[in-house]
C-alpha cells in the first residue's frame, strides 16, 4: 500500500477523530452525546488561557514539573555509543507521566461539573494518579483493574484504597486491562448523568486520543528545551515503551515534524512474537475495539486475542490510533521487547544508574541497549522513563529468586 | 425495498397489536442446538428474531449475554457460522424477520461488502450494531442500506431532540429504543418513562418503535407493548437457556423447550397488551 506523505504529521486527527483511517467514534449511541460534549468543553478549555493557567501551576506545584533531563553517564559509558538521556517523568507525583493526563481531565471534569470519576487501570499508575487526583479535588473514584492485574500489582491496590478510591477487580475476560476497560465503558453507560470517565491513554473514541497526547505532550515540549539547554540541538533519537502509547506519543508529538530525530515506540513482545505477546503492530491487524479503529490482536474471524507482557501497563491488545497511523505513513519505527529482555534492563538501570524502573520503560531501556551501541557517541538519544518500579519489585524479586 | 421486517410491522399494525422481538446468541450453547432454539422462537410466538453475533469485547451487554457470546465462541462460532445457522433457518421459514445485532470488528473483518452479500443470500433483513452510531454512516449503514438490508438504530435515554433527526436520518425498519441507561439485563424499564419516550420519537418519525434492555416477564412485556410498537427480550431467554444446560455448559434435552415455554409465555403477555390508539 502506498500512502501519501502529509505536510505535516501534527495537524491531525480531521474534525471526525481520525488519523488517516484510524481513530473515529465507535462507541454506543448512549455515550455518543457526551463525547460530543467533552470535544466541545475540551476545544472551550484548551482556547481559555485561565486553564492553562491553572493547569500549569499544578503541574509546577503538585505535580513537581519540570522533571529533569538526565545524562546517563554510566549507561552510556557501558554500552560505547550514543550519548544516553532519561526524560524522567519516574519522578512526578504518583511515580509515572500517567499524572500529567489525569491533571487535564480531572480539570476538565470540574468544568463540566461531573462529581464522579471513573477509570481503567492496568499496572494501576492511572489508577492511582487518577485516585490522587481526585483526593486533591475531593471526587469520588471508582477504578476498573483486572483480577490479573489487582493480583500482580497489589502496591498500587493499595494506594488506590489509601487515597480514598474504589477498586473494583473485573473477573470478565482475560481479567486485564481491556476487560477492565470494556468494564468502565461499561459503568459510564450506566451513569452517563453524573460520570465522567478518565481514560488513561491516547487511545477510545474521539477526543481522547487527542486530548490525552495534548495533556502528555509537556513531557516532548519540556525535553526540547531542556536538550536546547544543554546540548544546544535537537535530540537525534527518542525511544519509548508502548501499551496504548500515551507517554511515547507525549514525547514523540512535538519532535514529529523534525526529520533530524528518528523515533521509536517499543512494544511488548512478551514471550516472543511468535507466542503471546501484546505487540499490536508487530503482530495486529486494523481492526475496531473501544471507539476506535487501530492495530488489534485478533483472530480471522476478528475476534480480540488475549495479549500477554510480564508488564501490566503494556498488557493490551491495542495501541492509541495516532500510533497506527504513524507507524503506517512511516514516520515512527516500533520495535518491541521481550519479557526476559526487559527484565534484564530493569535490572542493568537498577545497578549503573541507582534507578530503578518500571517494567513499562524497562521495554525501553532494552531497545536503547540496542540501538545505543550502533550510534556515535555524539548521537544524543532520548528515552522516556516514563514510570518507577516500586510497584513491581514485589514481582520481579519473585521471578529472580524464582530463577536462581 | 420492503423488507420482511416492513411486511411484518404492516401485518401486526393491521392486528392492531404490538410485536414480541426476541434475542438469542447465535451458536449458545452449539451450531445444532441453537438452529432448533432459533425455529422454535416463531413456533413460540415470536415476530421478530435478533440473532446475536458472538464477540469476545460486548461492551454493551450485562454478564447474561457476555457469557452466551463466551459460551459460543468456546464452542467455534463465527460470523460465517451465524450466516450458515440464518441459512439453515430461512429453509423453513421464509417470513420472520431476522436481524443480527452485535459489534462492528467481527463484520469490519469479514470484509464489509462481503458481509452484506452473504448476509442478504443467507436471509438476514436488518442489522443491529451497538458500537456504530450515525457519526459512522458511512462504514456500514449506507452500504447495508444500498445492499437492501435495514439499518435499526439504537435511541437511548441520552438521546435529546437536538440529536434525533441524526440517529433517525438512515434508520429503517424500526427504531429500537434501548429504555435505560444501561447495559443489557440489568435495571427494569419503567413504563411510564418508556411511553413518554416513545411519544416523543414518535414525533420525529413513522417507524415502528420497538423497546427493549430490562424486559424480563410476561408482565413487564405486556406493560411495555401498550406503549411501544414492539417488546424486545434478549437476558431473561439467554437466563432460561443458560438455567437449562448441564455442569458442562452443554445443552441438555430440556433446552430447546427451556426458551421456547418463557418465549411463549412472554408472547402471550404482549398478545394481551391493548394497544394505545394512534
Amino acid at each position: 500500500m502506498n500512502i501519501a506523505k502529509p505536510n505535516s504529521y501534527r495537524s491531525g486527527p480531521d474534525e471526525r477523530g481520525h488519523f488517516g483511517i484510524f481513530g473515529g467514534r465507535f462507541v454506543a449511541e448512549t455515550l455518543m452525546p457526551l463525547i460530543l460534549d467533552l470535544e466541545q468543553a475540551y476545544t472551550a478549555a484548551k482556547a481559555d488561557p485561565a486553564f492553562q493557567a491553572e493547569m500549569n501551576g499544578y503541574l509546577k506545584n503538585y505535580v513537581g514539573r519540570p522533571s529533569p533531563l538526565y545524562f546517563a553517564e554510566r549507561l552510556t559509558s557501558h554500552l560505547g555509543g550514543a550519548k544516553i538521556y532519561l526524560k524522567r517523568e519516574e519522578l512526578n507525583h504518583t511515580g509515572s507521566h500517567k499524572v500529567n493526563n489525569v491533571l487535564g481531565q480531572i480539570m476538565l471534569a470540574r468544568r463540566m461539573g461531573k462529581k464522579r470519576i471513573i477509570a481503567e487501570t492496568g499496572a494501576g499508575q492511572h489508577g492511582v494518579a487518577t485516585a490522587t487526583l481526585c483526593a486533591r479535588f475531593g471526587l469520588e473514584c471508582v477504578v476498573y483493574m483486572g483480577a490479573v492485574d489487582v493480583e500482580r500489582q497489589q502496591p498500587n491496590v493499595i494506594r488506590m484504597e489509601m487515597l480514598g478510591a474504589k477498586v473494583m477487580p473485573v473477573q470478565s475476560g482475560t481479567r486485564t486491562l481491556k476487560d477492565a476497560m470494556n468494564e468502565a465503558l461499561r459503568d459510564w453507560v450506566t451513569n452517563v448523568h453524573n460520570t465522567f470517565y478518565c481514560i488513561g491513554t491516547v487511545a477510545g473514541p474521539h477526543p481522547y486520543p487527542t486530548l490525552v497526547r495534548d495533556f502528555q505532550s509537556v513531557i516532548g515540549n519540556e525535553t526540547r528545551a531542556q536538550m536546547h539547554e544543554i546540548e544546544g540541538r535537537l535530540p537525534d533519537s527518542l525511544v519509548a515503551c508502548i501499551g496504548g502509547g500515551s507517554n511515547a506519543m507525549g514525547l514523540f508529538h512535538p519532535f514529529l515534524d523534525d526529520p533530524s530525530v528518528e523515533i521509536f515506540g517499543v512494544e511488548a513482545a512478551g514471550h516472543g512474537l511468535t507466542q503471546l505477546h501484546a505487540a499490536s503492530i508487530a503482530g495486529g491487524r486494523p481492526g475496531v475495539l473501544h471507539g476506535n479503529r487501530t492495530y488489534l490482536l485478533m483472530d480471522a474471524d476478528g475476534q480480540i486475542q488475549d495479549a500477554h507482557s510480564i508488564s501490566a501497563g503494556l498488557d493490551y491488545p491495542g495501541i492509541g490510533p495516532e500510533h497506527s497511523w504513524l507507524h503506517e505513513v512511516g514516520r515512527v519505527n516500533y520495535l518491541s521487547a521481550t519479557d526476559d529482555e526487559a527484565l534484564a534492563a530493569f535490572q542493568l538501570l537498577s545497578k549503573l544508574e541507582g534507578i530503578i524502573p518500571a517494567l513499562e520503560p524497562a521495554h525501553a531501556i532494552a531497545k536503547v541497549m540496542e540501538l545505543a551501541p550502533k550510534r556515535p557517541r555524539d548521537h544524543l538519544m532520548v528515552v522516556n522513563l516514563s514510570g518507577r518500579g516500586d510497584k513491581d519489585v514485589p514481582q520481579v524479586g519473585d521471578i529472580l529468586r524464582g530463577k536462581k | 425495498m420492503t423488507t420482511r421486517i416492513d411486511t411484518r410491522f404492516a401485518e401486526l399494525k393491521s392486528q392492531g397489536r404490538a410485536a414480541f422481538v426476541t434475542y438469542v446468541m447465535a451458536g449458545d450453547p452449539d451450531p445444532a442446538t441453537s438452529l432448533e432454539i432459533v425455529k422454535a422462537l416463531p413456533k413460540s410466538g415470536a415476530d421478530v428474531i435478533e440473532l446475536g453475533i458472538p464477540f469476545t469485547d460486548p461492551m454493551a451487554d450485562g454478564p447474561s449475554i457476555q457469557a452466551a457470546g463466551l459460551r459460543a465462541l468456546k464452542i467455534g462460532m463465527t460470523l460465517k457460522k451465524t450466516l450458515e445457522l440464518v441459512r439453515d433457518f430461512r429453509k423453513d421459514d421464509n417470513v420472520t424477520p431476522l436481524v443480527l445485532m452485535g459489534y462492528y470488528n467481527p463484520i469490519y473483518i469479514y470484509g464489509v461488502d462481503k458481509f452484506l452479500a452473504d448476509a442478504k443470500t443467507a436471509g438476514v433483513d436488518g442489522l443491529i450494531i451497538v458500537d456504530l452510531p450515525p457519526e459512522e454512516d458511512d462504514e456500514l449503514c449506507i452500504p447495508a442500506l444500498k445492499a437492501g438490508l435495514n439499518f435499526i438504530r439504537l435511541a437511548t435515554p441520552t438521546t435529546d431532540d437536538k440529536r434525533l433527526p441524526a440517529v433517525l436520518a438512515n434508520t429503517s425498519g424500526f427504531v429500537y429504543y434501548v429504555s435505560i441507561a444501561g447495559i443489557t439485563g440489568a435495571a427494569a424499564a419503567d413504563a411510564s418513562a418508556v411511553g413518554e419516550a416513545v411519544a416523543r420519537i414518535k414525533r420525529h418519525t413513522r417507524l415502528p418503535i420497538c423497546v427493549g434492555f430490562g424486559i424480563r416477564t410476561p408482565e413487564a412485556a405486556r406493560a411495555i407493548a401498550e406503549k411501544a410498537d414492539g417488546s424486545v427480550v434478549g437476558t431473561a431467554l439467554v437466563d432460561a437457556l443458560k438455567n437449562s444446560l448441564d455442569a458442562e455448559g452443554r445443552a441438555t434435552a430440556k433446552t430447546v423447550n427451556a426458551v421456547a415455554e418463557l418465549t411463549a409465555a412472554l408472547a402471550q403477555g404482549v398478545k394481551g397488551a391493548q394497544q394505545a390508539a394512534e
